[in-house]
């Protein structure tokens, strides 16, 4: 996609998936965006376009979307086939219309798995991803008194480890650009956050267990290593952790 | 023997075996390979080689039902694995391109997996249930090797498992969690040179053969 860099408004045709509800079959409708500024957010062109709709009478597109800068993981779809868009480590209220060309055409499609079901229009339903956090993504902290910082040592190398996997913002960009629709990236993010922490080591069997568990029960799909996720997580979550998370389920089940 | 019949039913179970019989396919194709080869040095070599594979007697059938074993265990798991892929996304997207993770190799693995088990099936029947006590070995590939069709269908082969392979072998090391980014490189490395040799040691001996009678 080329850079339009002279033109500080450009007019583009989406084709837009639209469904009215979960269970009913949607299409993709088409819409013209004119006179979208290049400053604009991908979010906010659809603002303009919705506001649009909404004079003309019409149902505007249902999106999700919360802090619009990047750190939530609420928003999310795919445009032109690609999860957030073309743009790497970007989510889809980061994406700038700047990286799109006057009278491109955008097709724009929620992110479809059999665990995540579409509630309307763009917006789908993750609740699975939440149901997994609570099979065993959490700590379980006894009351008490804060703990000195310096208490356990701890080498800054699995620290920083433990941050890029605890960067995940629950996005879902993992499960909808697998071919497999398979939730790995996000379980070994999470898996992988606890245990290369002190603090996560002592729930570390049963946590890695549960979680799989409930992973398969949602109905996602197996992980063939396509790395297609790595390629499309907004927080360039690193593959390394679904390694990581096939080491510590070996270690839970046969040791 | 619940907890361990829980593990390897789980999707990272499954894909546990996947690995651990497919490396073993890899190793078995090294061997396979390495024997073969003695082709290059006669006749008589390779008969030689024949018969002292089939003097190890019981070590070999027990090396063969091993092999059975886990083709039955890597063709199951895969067949339920993409049975399992399939359902996960029942409505396909409208427009749908890679980020550039994908490989030929990576997008093709049910479909070459499929073609390698018939391929495997006829290769049985053309080399190992046959009448050995009439002809020697080296007859017996000769003369099938001596019908260009023959000499196609196994190039055609060894390509598709050389396909196999080359997602096939670092895919397993990052199943069993074997995963450094120090050493990755070098894995997908080795799967691409694995398969190639393995596509080209094979690939050119019904060519040789057919060119030599
Ligand atoms: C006999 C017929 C075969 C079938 C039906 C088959 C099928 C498959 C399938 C579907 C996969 C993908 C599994 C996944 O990524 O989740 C796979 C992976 C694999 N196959 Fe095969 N395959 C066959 C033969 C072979 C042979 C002969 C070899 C060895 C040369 C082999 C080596 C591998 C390896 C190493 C993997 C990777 C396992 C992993 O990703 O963890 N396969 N096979
Ligand atoms: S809206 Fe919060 S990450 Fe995009």
């Amino acid at each position: 996609m080329s850079e339009s860099k002279d033109k500080k408004a450009i007019n583009l045709t989406l084709k837009v998936w639209r469904q009215i509800g979960p269970d009913v079959k949607g299409s993709l409708e088409t819409y013209h965006a004119g006179d979208i500024s290049t400053d604009m957010s991908f979010l906010e062109m659809l603002d303009v376009v919705n506001e649009g709709l909404i004079i003309e009478g019409k149902e505007p597109i249902a999106f999700d979307h919360d802090c619009r800068e990047g750190i939530c993981g609420m928003c999310g779809a795919m445009v032109n086939g690609r999860a957030h868009g073309p743009e790497k480590g970007t989510t889809l209220c980061q994406l700038h219309m700047r990286h799109f060309s006057d009278n491109d055409t955008i097709v724009i499609e929620p992110w479809k798995s059999r665990a995540f079901k579409i509630i309307k229009d763009l917006a789908v339903d993750r609740s699975a991803l939440d149901l997994i956090i609570q099979a065993g993504g959490y700590i379980s902290a006894n009351a008490g008194g804060a703990p000195d910082g310096n208490a356990i040592p701890f080498p800054q190398e699995s620290a920083e480890k433990a941050m890029d996997a605890a960067a995940c913002i629950g996005c879902g960009a993992c499960v909808a650009s697998c071919p497999n629709a398979s939730a790995m990236l996000f379980v070994g993010a999470k898996v992988s956050h606890f245990a290369l922490l002190p603090q996560g080591r002592p729930e570390a069997v049963k946590r890695v267990l549960a979680m799989v568990k409930k992973m398969d029960e949602c109905g996602f799909g197996n992980c063939t290593n396509e790395t297609e996720c790595e390629a499309e997580c907004p927080k360039e979550i690193s593959i390394t952790n679904i390694a990581r998370l096939n080491r510590e389920y070996l270690k839970a089940g046969f040791l | 023997m619940n907890w361990f019949f829980d593990i390897i039913r789980s999707s990272i179970g499954k894909k546990m075996m996947m690995a651990v019989t497919g490396l073993s396919f890899c190793i078995f194709l090294t061997g396979h390979l390495i024997g073969n080869l003695t082709i290059y040095k006669g006749k008589d070599a390779f008969n030689t080689y024949a018969e002292k594979l089939h003097s190890l007697g019981p070590l070999l059938t027990a090396a063969e039902i091993g092999l059975l074993l886990f083709a039955v265990v890597h063709v199951l798991s895969g067949t339920l694995l993409f049975i399992g892929n399939f359902y996960a996304r029942p409505q396909r997207y409208v427009i749908k391109k890679s980020a550039g993770g994908r490989t030929v190799g990576s997008r093709t693995m049910p479909y070459t997996g499929f073609f390698v088990l018939l391929f495997v099936v006829f290769h049985l029947i053309n080399f190992h249930f046959v009448d050995k006590t009439q002809q020697t070995i080296y007859l017996i590939v000769s003369n099938a090797f001596a019908d260009p069709v023959y000499v196609f269908v196994y190039i055609a082969a060894m390509i598709i498992v050389a396909v196999h392979v080359s997602h096939g072998f670092w895919s397993a090391f990052q199943t069993v969690g074997a995963n450094h980014p120090k050493y990755m490189p070098i894995v997908r490395g080795t799967a691409i040179c694995f398969s190639l040799a393995i596509g080209v040691g094979f690939g050119f001996l019904p060519i040789y053969i057919f060119y030599m009678q």
